[in-house]
């Protein structure tokens, strides 16, 4: 009881969700998948995934820096989805899925049996390939994390939450004399920006983007980039993109992946232009995939 | 001939006409599968039906004429003195001749008369069969012969074909519609015989249901009483009963199978709960008239409550029971329709299983449900043999559940069994029941199913 209430108390403190700390860029880990401790928000080592009897993903181990994003990439099918549903173990809800291995935040293992998922999808949130607003108001959707989370004392507490994580998701300006109309309504864009809002408004430290552009047009695609982008100085993220000048736009560091083995990981820049790996080279220079 | 084995005979040549139709189509196209314009097996289907369709057809017709076309033709063979009686004499004599012609029972001794028109009857009818025979035949050959000769590469078979298969098709799914339109015109008719009787507002606004007529001029009776809210407020007060334990129950069991079962309980509940839909109703009946009336009643003197043993809450309850498999099957849809991707973004914000359901996947699926409950309802109105059984026949105007009560259903059912005579009220009661029943349905149907489209617009 105690060890899962001391969990509980880790995976909420805000403690390394600092705002004000200077983005330091991560050149130096290139070539290698692992971080020095000190700048890495997540651990990964030695994941095994399976789908009953299919290994998905053969001992992965990649570190997540604090405040970069990180872009997957890889051909389909090569495990790059499922390794970020591992990262908040959104894979307990697919049946017959096992996970294997050791996925740290905050030295906590995030597989283990006392650890409690509602708090660890708090603080890694998610966005999804497809815009998924829930049919209740734009203002609802917002705020419905903030609600079952209880991070809000009042209502004036949920109003700014809701205001601020609309303007940080750069939608405010567009929605806000209509929060009461159905956030289904929207265009694509600005859907996937209020999912992006919606996964805001519980102020994760990480957040996991699961292709958020493919269903979207290339302005709103665009748009989103920049959110991106901006969002870096507060947030972790992870991203999945299928498009690689995507990766190359918006991630400090890129990892490929090809038939459930991570292949290759290092600065983005170093992906693009000079490769380590044979399969690397022929995914980015087109010749497969 | 007999006409099913014409029609055996015409299968059978329309089978031939296959093979020479394919036939034709190879040899015309030099064996080159590629120059024609559709697959060979769609020129022998088009010589075929236009061998069979027209000699189904002229069958058909030749057959629904028949009867009227000899007859007449046997009455005006009579001599004038036995012809020339009323219709319902005469009707009697042409059954007569007809019975004595297959070699049936007749009602009185055949005179000569008869005789000779019996077996002009059967004459005629020979001939008739034999011209049959040989026209179907003769029209099957033609129509497979011209089909059989149009054929050439360039030859749109299977445009034509498939066309023919449309219309099969189409009439087939609006024979059900023409079902449904016959049976409301039929009953409409004959409720509009009882309005005559007794005045719509008596009807639809009376408080007191009392059926009994005096059949005979000298028979001491009472006069009847009409008036249909006894009925009506029963059966709302059992379907009320049965959806009080149905909607939860049932809802509940769909959120279980959907959002929490694991795929080895559900492989076993679901089929379980349909074997509940299987059990026939009548099973249900005795199960409510002879197991949870007489316990209700028990449990009630046991604490002091006056239970009748036959009673709106037994009838209620296990009516409710048999609706379970409904609701639960019909929610269970909805819940599976809403999309996974709402599941994954409550679940991605950190919500639990129990407030995704509540919060998210109820919400979407509301709509649904509620159209899901209001097709049990309309089944619960229509549902006969458990009130049959176990709600009893007087016609109580009581919202008490212990009462026995009456409903709609079970009314029809007593008016209409045993003897009946058709110009009397007490019978034409029923149609005029069975109408309002009907229109009850059918308004909660179209409302419901209405609800449940514009729920499907909203993902797709």
């Amino acid at each position: 009881m105690d060890i899962a209430m001391n969990t509980t108390e880790a995976l909420m403190s805000p403690d390394s969700t600092d705002a004000t700390s200077v983005h330091k860029p991560v050149r130096d880990a290139v070539g290698s998948p692992l971080l020095d401790a000190t700048d890495a928000r997540m651990t990964c080592r030695n994941v095994n995934v399976y789908y009953g009897e299919k290994h998905a993903i053969h001992d992965v181990s990649l570190d997540i820096g604090k405040n970069e994003v990180i872009a997957m990439i890889g051909p389909s099918g090569c495990g790059k989805s499922t390794f970020l549903r591992c990262l908040n173990r959104m894979n307990d809800t697919i049946e017959g899925c096992r996970v294997s291995g050791q996925i740290q935040i905050d030295d906590q293992d995030i597989y283990d049996k006392s650890i409690d998922v509602v708090p660890l999808r708090a603080q890694v949130g998610m966005v999804f390939q497809k815009p998924n607003p829930f049919p209740k108001s734009i203002f609802d959707n917002v705020a419905y994390g903030p609600r079952i989370h209880g991070l809000a004392g009042n209502r004036t507490d949920l109003d700014e939450i809701v205001e601020t994580s609309l303007q940080k998701a750069g939608l405010w300006e567009e929605v806000k004399d209509r929060l009461d109309q159905p956030g289904t309504g929207l265009s694509g864009g600005q859907q996937q920006r209020l999912c992006i809002a919606r996964a805001i408004a519980v102020s994760p430290e990480v957040i996991l983007m699961d292709e958020p552009c493919s269903a979207l047009d290339p302005i709103a695609t665009a748009r989103i980039e920049e959110l991106i982008d901006e969002l870096r100085s507060n947030f972790t993220i992870a991203i999945v993109t299928h498009s690689m000048q995507q990766a190359a736009r918006v991630s400090q560091r890129t990892a490929y992946f090809h038939l459930g083995d991570l292949i290759e990981v290092g600065a983005t820049e170093q992906i693009f232009t000079n490769p380590t790996h044979k399969l690397t080279e022929d995914y980015i220079t087109g010749r497969f995939g | 001939m007999p006409t099913s084995t014409l029609i055996i005979l015409l299968l059978a040549v329309s089978s031939a006409l296959y093979y020479f139709g394919r036939q034709r189509s190879l040899a015309v196209a030099g064996g080159e599968i590629r120059k024609l314009h559709s697959l060979p097996s769609y020129y022998g289907y088009y010589a075929a039906l236009w061998c069979l369709l027209p000699a189904l057809a002229v069958l058909l017709l030749w057959n629904g004429f028949e009867s009227k076309v000899i007859t007449t033709l046997v009455v005006n063979g009579l001599p004038a003195e036995v012809r020339n009686v009323d219709d319902a004499r005469l009707g009697l004599m042409i059954n007569d001749i007809r019975n004595l012609a297959t070699g049936g029972v007749v009602s009185a001794r055949p005179d000569p008369a008869m005789q000779t028109a019996a077996s002009h009857y059967q004459d005629l009818q020979n001939i008739s069969r034999a011209a049959l025979a040989v026209v179907a035949l003769v029209i099957a050959s033609i129509g497979g012969f011209l089909a059989w000769r149009k054929i050439a590469t360039g030859h749109r078979a299977r445009n034509k074909v498939e066309s023919i298969v449309k219309g099969f098709l189409l009439s087939s799914s609006t024979l059900a519609i023409f079902t449904t339109l016959g049976i409301v015109l039929s009953v409409l008719f004959e409720a509009i015989r009882f309005f005559q009787h007794v005045s719509i507002t008596d009807f639809l606004f009376g408080l007191s249901w009392s059926p009994q007529m005096a059949i005979r001029a000298d028979q001491v009776g009472s006069s009847g009483a009409f008036g249909a809210i006894p009925l009506f407020v029963g059966t709302m007060l059992i379907s009320f009963i049965a959806m009080m334990v149905a909607a939860p129950i049932g809802l509940m069991a769909a959120i279980y199978l959907s959002e929490y079962a694991s795929r080895r309980v559900r492989a076993i509940v679901k089929p379980v709960m349909e074997i509940l839909a299987g059990i026939p109703t009548v099973v249900y009946g005795f199960f409510a008239a002879l197991t949870v009336a007489p316990f209700l009643r028990d449990t009630g003197s046991m604490i002091g409550l006056d239970v009748s043993s036959e009673s709106a809450l037994a009838a209620g309850l296990v009516m409710g029971i048999m609706i379970i498999p409904f609701v639960s099957s019909l929610s269970d849809d909805v819940i599976n329709a809403v999309p996974q991707a709402m599941r994954d973004g409550a679940y991605g914000l950190g919500a639990t299983r129990s407030e995704t359901i509540r919060q998210v996947i109820i919400p979407a699926a509301l709509p649904g449900i509620v159209g899901g409950m209001l097709l049990a309802v309309s089944r619960a109105i229509g549902e006969t043999m458990i009130v049959v059984m176990a709600a009893g026949l007087s016609a109580n105007l009581t919202a008490n559940p212990l009462e026995a009560v009456t409903t709609v259903t079970v009314q029809i059912v007593t008016l209409l069994v045993g003897d009946q005579e058709f110009d009397s009220p007490k019978t034409l009661a029923a149609f005029a029941l069975g109408l309002s029943l009907f229109v009850t349905t059918l308004i909660l149907n179209i409302v419901a199913l209405h609800v449940v489209r514009k729920y499907r617009e909203q993902y797709e």
